[in-house]
């Protein structure tokens, strides 16, 4: 059983079609890629995903149940990782509480538990500082623990937001545009990350990316999307020499 | 001061107010003052759950304050005497009954902070009935729905024969006093900054910080909210229990807009995400309020002023979302921050 599988998903706004029939299948540990044109529908497929919005039609089958109508945070509780194309981290709060923050629906003890401070209170907060330490040693970025989180480098606070998406302990982990914004040094160090908390967290990963270096080089499996409606899928070789792929990024040849 | 003394500390000072006021060594006048700066510290603190930690803006305190206050006081003045003395519950006319007699038992003192406690689940409860409507959406809704709350509640009691209409409820007995002030401003801050220090405090700052993004990292935003709210409303409604039984009489325009005004006020000179700004905050508006008493009516341009003049050069407050660190467990003092500095 896929752990992810998207049948004739169809999203409108008003009087647009932002997606258009998408289907995909993803298994458990593959790394897939969707690429495609500006505009294509890329982010909003990733928003139907994880419930920000509801869509028009179709089902997202996630882990074998249909997560279709669920709340966002309901999706997320069931292992949807994310992260975004412009960073969207708690900046006033420390890094570390950004962290603790995603263990939100792990962290399951009473209201009076929490106003006495109990024995499980205090048990199960330090579970979740520990597990957010972790975290962050394994990204590396535990020296900036306690520094506000928009006082950080850019490049680190994208690893905070890959921290982050890990700490609500997803199966899926959905990643916008990871690399954007990089340098090609940083790009590197971030691919390999990628491929590094795949192993290590037993994770199923869905990425955007329009950098092609990055896609060709860590996606088993690639989608090209273009007016929200698939138009090639398949290795990074047959994408590469996809002739609807190509006219969607380079137009159509022109013969003098 | 470390943290251990903390208890230690707040022991002494309990027995020397209490000491002192049992004692008749601070003045009556000393003593209000005092008290109310306990009631303001807890109006302060819960309201700044909302417009500081939330980012939300409320601007209706007074109507939760005007619900555990009239709950409170019905129970002293009505019900409690109804069953002791076998007074008419619903007294016609301006008739109150003497409660003189049950409210010099000592026993009233144990009685007492159970009808606050009742008074503020009734606030709790009303605080419900407004945030499930109204955290379906965000932005400056809140601010025009709990300005509309403040003026529903003041007018339900104005027109409410039972409670008095607007004339309100006479003859409250006098059991607010310093020693039990305290030990309610203690336990609700003690209670908030918990609260505040948990999941459930981290879910309401997340949402403030970004909506979105605490709700795709598991945060359950619209209970997060609402949560936060009732809390707020309950200790609204604790501090406007006490407030009836200090001032002895209350109607529906104690809590006009004006008092939530006031507790604007508080919360912004004091900082904003902050329990010990809102401690600050309370004892430095009410200080500053009795302090400027000579002046008159002048005190009503100076205090404006001196805000305005807060507003313009430290816009964060006294403590500016930063807490005392006696306030904050050992393993949080490193960590803690939630505003900017």
């Amino acid at each position: 059983m896929p752990l992810l599988q998207i049948k004739d998903l169809t999203h409108f706004f008003g009087g647009l079609k932002a997606v258009d029939d998408f289907e995909v299948e993803i298994e458990k540990g593959e790394i897939v890629g969707l690429i495609g044109p500006n505009g294509a529908g890329k982010t909003t497929i990733f928003n139907l995903i994880c419930g920000l919005y509801t869509p028009t039609e179709g089902e997202i089958i996630f882990n074998g149940s249909n997560v279709v109508g669920l709340p966002s945070h309901e999706v997320a509780s069931r292992g949807v990782g994310r992260t975004f194309q412009n960073l969207r981290l708690f900046n006033d709060l420390t890094v570390l509480n950004n962290i603790k923050i995603a263990q939100y629906s792990q962290a399951n003890y009473s209201l009076t538990d929490a106003f006495l401070r109990t024995k499980r209170y205090l048990g199960k907060e330090r579970e979740v500082e520990e597990r957010a330490y972790e975290l962050l040693e394994t990204i590396g970025i535990s020296g900036h623990a306690h520094q506000l989180t928009k006082n950080l480098s850019y490049g680190d606070q994208r690893r905070v937001e890959m921290a982050r998406a890990l700490a609500l302990r997803p199966r899926l982990l959905l990643l916008d545009e990871p690399t954007a914004g990089m340098s090609p040094a940083e790009m590197i160090t971030m691919t390999e990350l990628i491929e590094e908390i795949r192993g290590m967290f037993d994770l199923t990963i869905f990425l955007i990316e329009h950098r092609m270096r990055v896609v060709m080089g860590i996606c088993e499996w690639i989608l090209a999307i273009d007016f929200g409606a698939l138009i090639g899928e398949g290795t990074p070789d047959e994408i590469r020499n996809n002739p609807k792929v190509i006219k969607a990024y380079l137009g159509e040849e022109v013969m003098i | 001061m470390k943290k251990t003394y903390l208890p230690l500390a707040l022991i002494g000072l309990f027995v020397v107010l209490a000491g002192a006021s049992w004692l008749g060594l601070l003045s009556d006048y000393i003593q209000t003052v005092l008290i109310f700066m306990g009631i303001n510290a807890i109006l302060t603190a819960s309201l700044n759950l909302v417009n500081g930690y939330m980012g939300e803006f409320s601007v209706g305190h007074a109507g939760f304050m005007a619900v555990g206050a009239y709950i409170s006081a019905v129970l002293t003045t009505r019900v409690i005497p109804h069953f002791v003395l076998g007074t008419p519950l619903v007294p016609s006319g301006l008739y109150a009954p003497d409660v003189t007699a049950w409210a010099a038992n000592p026993a009233a003192y144990l009685v007492f902070p159970l009808t606050l406690l009742i008074g503020g689940l009734g606030a709790a409860l009303a605080g419900l009935l407004v945030a499930v409507p109204s955290f379906k959406i965000r932005g400056d809704y809140l601010a025009i729905i709990t300005l509309a709350v403040n003026y529903i509640v003041k007018s339900a009691f104005e027109n409410t024969q039972a409670v008095g209409g607007s004339r309100g409820i006479t003859g409250i007995p006098k059991l607010t006093n310093v020693p039990l002030v305290f030990l309610c401003a203690v336990v609700s801050l003690w209670a908030m900054r918990n609260f505040i220090l948990s999941n459930f405090g981290r879910g309401v700052v997340a949402v403030r910080e970004d909506e979105i993004a605490a709700s795709l990292m598991t945060v359950n935003t619209r209970h997060s909210k609402i949560l936060a709210f009732c809390i707020s409303s309950f200790f609204a409604g604790i501090g406007g229990g006490l407030l009836a039984h200090l001032l002895l009489y209350i109607n529906p325009s104690t809590f006009s807009i004006l008092k939530s005004v006031e507790c604007l006020a508080m919360v912004y000179l004091g900082g904003m995400s902050s329990i010990s700004g809102s401690i600050l905050g309370a004892i430095a508006y009410t200080g500053l309020s009795e302090a400027l008493r000579p002046l008159r009516l002048w005190k009503w341009v100076v205090i404006p002023l001196i805000l305005i003049f807060l507003m313009l050069f430290r816009r964060e407050g006294i403590m500016g979302g930063r807490e005392f660190t006696f306030l904050l467990p050992k393993e949080e003092v490193k960590g803690y921050a939630t505003a900017s500095d």
